[in-house]
């Protein structure tokens, strides 16, 4: 994936003196420590990443942590105190006025917290009002904010007043008001927390459905790891105005940088936050293959290594069955072409791989053997055993 | 000697000076004074006889059915009872005339206040000058007003609506002032995000969003100009003051009740038919008030 939005060394310093400020945070001062000095506030400090095209990126942090002042810096609702900002290899903030009201039109739109409608214009109307705004004529906007709108399930209210939408519905108008722009990127500022958790969730769900439908550049502003989780493709953790960690949903549950990290994590559910594919063990069972090994063969290797159980694949590395020492000694005098058959275990369910491990964990805890993994053409990946789990579950938690 | 000095002697000639510059004003810009003067007396004798060309009992139907569309069909009937009254007593044309006033001067200052209003509102450095200007010229007493504009406009009508307008206007340029920063931080970032001018920001975003607040200062300079034109009847402006001048000169206690009545009546018909503009009705939405505010519909 190429790189949509490239952010080099971005500062924003609230207050009189933003040099001073600098030259101070360059000696390595603190942020409190440079605010009793030069009455300075750090909003963002030295932030550099990249986020990728078609890729949801979640910037989270707590309040105060500067991820809403990151978030506006990339369309210079606040002008960054230095840094650049690069949007397909274009510096941002080296535009003029009128570069950046076209690059506001057509490259990037926002949905704000609490929705920010307009309460004197229709449902449609307000879909429209970036098209409004550059230009575009009544006809068309109306024909484009209708598309949004249809996009969002919204079209039967097109010509409601905002006042009359609940708040899930109002943010459905405030995200096909950027879906109308047509803009490849869109910043969302906190856009579902003002949202009951329900709503919240079906949004996210319907954010993702979007995603799969037609993929936007997302920044996706956040206080909530299990929302993070959801919808990030990838996660920047931000405190005090610096990002902590950059990085999958997994890594960052799984190696959390510091303690500020880890702290996001209590109460989170991990359950959701893994697939059967990321904790499955390659390692962890002895693996026949048929064609090559026989049964009595395979019998010995067990007893030889002490092992009680064992995968059996085919030559194309496909899940076969499983079987244990018992049921092996139990198949060695069935007929030859039937032998491995019978000495399959019975009831043995496997986990395909997008599995959620809440799911991985009652198929672990309701068989007696570990849970062969699967992929979507019956590839075997590996078993998750009650050790694996308990051990994934220990290090998140 | 020092002690033959008393505090009463101290004396700041602050009425000489201002005097002085009445004088001088009227001395150096005679050319300004007659320009603002010929305009203004435009203005409002065209209102004044376009109002009064029109027959008065189409005009009182009008303004029943007014009353009766934009507040209520009750409110109707006490527009009926009000016309009738009016009619009754003998005071259509000094109404009419007052009403006339009050329109003109009020547009008059809502045309100039509500821009500063919004100048005051985008920087402020202007909110911290105009600021002290609008507490003076509050809490100045609107006789005050009435003599640098008889001395600069002679008597009649236009005097009167200058004292008017600068007595009306300062609620009109507070409440839009006011109305412009209380719109929400993310309506303003939303109207930036997706790529307004300054301007587009201003028409599409906040004057929409403080229309509310702005309708209730065109109420209040409205109500104010309509209490300030009858004390210009003092210096000539003509009207319902006059009646109720002519009642105090004559100690004459009825003529003075029914121009008093006639005010009181044309006060509760203006306020109730103006606030309800600030409400949304359908059918009129408020791009179009707000080009009708801004003298643009």
């Amino acid at each position: 994936m190429t790189d949509k939005l490239v952010i080099e060394g971005l500062y924003k310093i609230f207050g009189p003196e933003p040099e001073q400020a600098l030259a101070l945070l360059d000696e390595g001062l603190s942020k409190d420590e440079i605010f009793d000095r030069t009455r300075t506030t750090v909003g963002v400090q030295d932030a550099s990443f990249a986020i990728r095209d078609g890729e949801v990126f979640v910037v989270m942090g707590l309040s105060g942590s500067g991820k809403s002042t990151l978030v506006r810096m990339l369309n210079r609702l606040i002008e960054p105190t230095a840094g650049r900002v690069l949007l397909d290899g274009t510096d941002i903030t080296r535009m003029s006025k009128g570069e950046l009201i076209d690059m506001r039109r057509h490259k990037m739109s926002m949905v704000f917290q609490s929705f920010a409608l307009m309460p004197h214009k229709t449902v449609a109307e307000n879909t429209s009002f970036g098209l409004e705004v550059s230009g575009i004529a009544v006809a068309e906007r109306r024909r484009r904010a209708l598309k949004a709108l249809e996009t969002v399930g919204l079209a039967p209210f097109a010509d409601s007043r905002p006042d009359e939408l609940s708040g899930g519905m109002k943010q459905r108008v405030g995200l096909a008001r950027a879906l109308a722009t047509e803009a490849p990127i869109l910043l969302m500022d906190e856009a579902f927390s003002a949202l009951d958790p329900l709503i919240r969730t079906e949004m996210q769900d319907e954010l993702v459905r979007l995603q799969q439908h037609e993929a936007h550049t997302v920044v996706f502003i956040s206080h909530d790891l299990d929302e993070a989780i959801r919808i990030g493709d990838r996660i920047a953790i931000m405190e005090g105005g610096a990002i902590v960690q950059i990085g999958t949903p997994e890594e960052i549950v799984t190696n959390p940088a510091n303690e500020y990290v880890r702290s996001f994590f209590y109460g989170v559910d991990v359950s959701k936050v893994f697939k059967a594919s990321e904790i499955a063990e390659k390692q962890g069972l002895m693996v026949f293959e048929r064609p090559g090994v026989n049964v009595r063969a395979a019998l010995a290797q067990l007893k030889d290594r002490n092992r009680n159980v064992a995968v059996v694949v085919d030559g194309d590395g496909r899940y076969r069955g499983m079987v244990s020492l018992n049921s092996l000694a139990g198949a060695v005098d069935s007929p030859g072409d039937t032998r491995w058959d019978d000495a399959f275990l019975k009831g043995i369910e496997t986990a395909p791989e997008d599995m959620d491990l809440s799911e991985v964990l009652s198929l672990v805890a309701a068989s007696e053997y570990p849970v062969p993994v699967v992929e979507e053409g019956g590839r075997y990946l590996g078993i998750v055993s009650k050790t694996v789990l308990l051990q994934t579950l220990d290090k998140a938690g | 000697m020092a002690s033959e000095f008393s505090i009463t002697d101290f004396h700041i000639p602050i009425g000489e000076w201002v005097s002085a510059a009445v004088d001088w004003i009227q001395d150096n810009f005679t050319g300004v004074l007659d320009g603002i003067s010929d305009a203004i007396k435009f203005i409002v004798d065209n209102f004044e006889d376009g109002l009064l060309g029109i027959p008065p009992v189409l005009l009182a139907l009008i303004i029943i059915l007014i009353a009766a569309w934009r507040v209520s069909w009750r409110f109707g009937i006490f527009a009926f009872v009000s016309m009738a009254l009016i009619f009754g007593m003998g005071i259509w044309d000094e109404t009419i005339s007052t009403l006339a006033l009050v329109i003109g001067s009020s547009v008059l200052a809502l045309v100039i206040g509500i821009p500063i209003g919004i100048a005051m509102a985008r920087k402020d450095m202007v909110e911290a000058v105009v600021r002290p200007v609008l507490d003076f010229m509050q809490t100045m007493p609107p006789f005050v007003y009435l003599i640098p504009a008889a001395i600069f406009f002679g008597l009649g009508k236009v005097p009167g609506a200058i004292a008017t307008l600068v007595f009306a206007m300062p609620p009109a340029v507070r409440l839009t002032n006011l109305g412009i920063r209380q719109v929400s931080e993310e309506h303003v970032e939303a109207g930036r995000a997706f790529g307004c001018t300054d301007r587009q920001l201003l028409l599409k975003v906040q004057l929409p969003l403080a229309m509310p607040s702005i309708m209730a200062g065109v109420n209040q300079t409205i109500m104010l100009a309509l209490s300030m034109v009858v004390i210009a009847s003092m210096i000539g402006a003509g009207g319902l003051g006059n009646t109720v001048l002519t009642g105090i000169q004559r100690l004459d206690v009825g003529l003075g009740f029914e121009g008093g009545l006639g005010v009181v009546l044309l006060a509760i018909l203006l306020d109730r038919i103006t606030q309800s503009v600030g409400t949304r009705k359908p059918g009129v939405s408020l791009r179009m008030r707000l080009k009708k505010v801004l003298g643009k519909g």
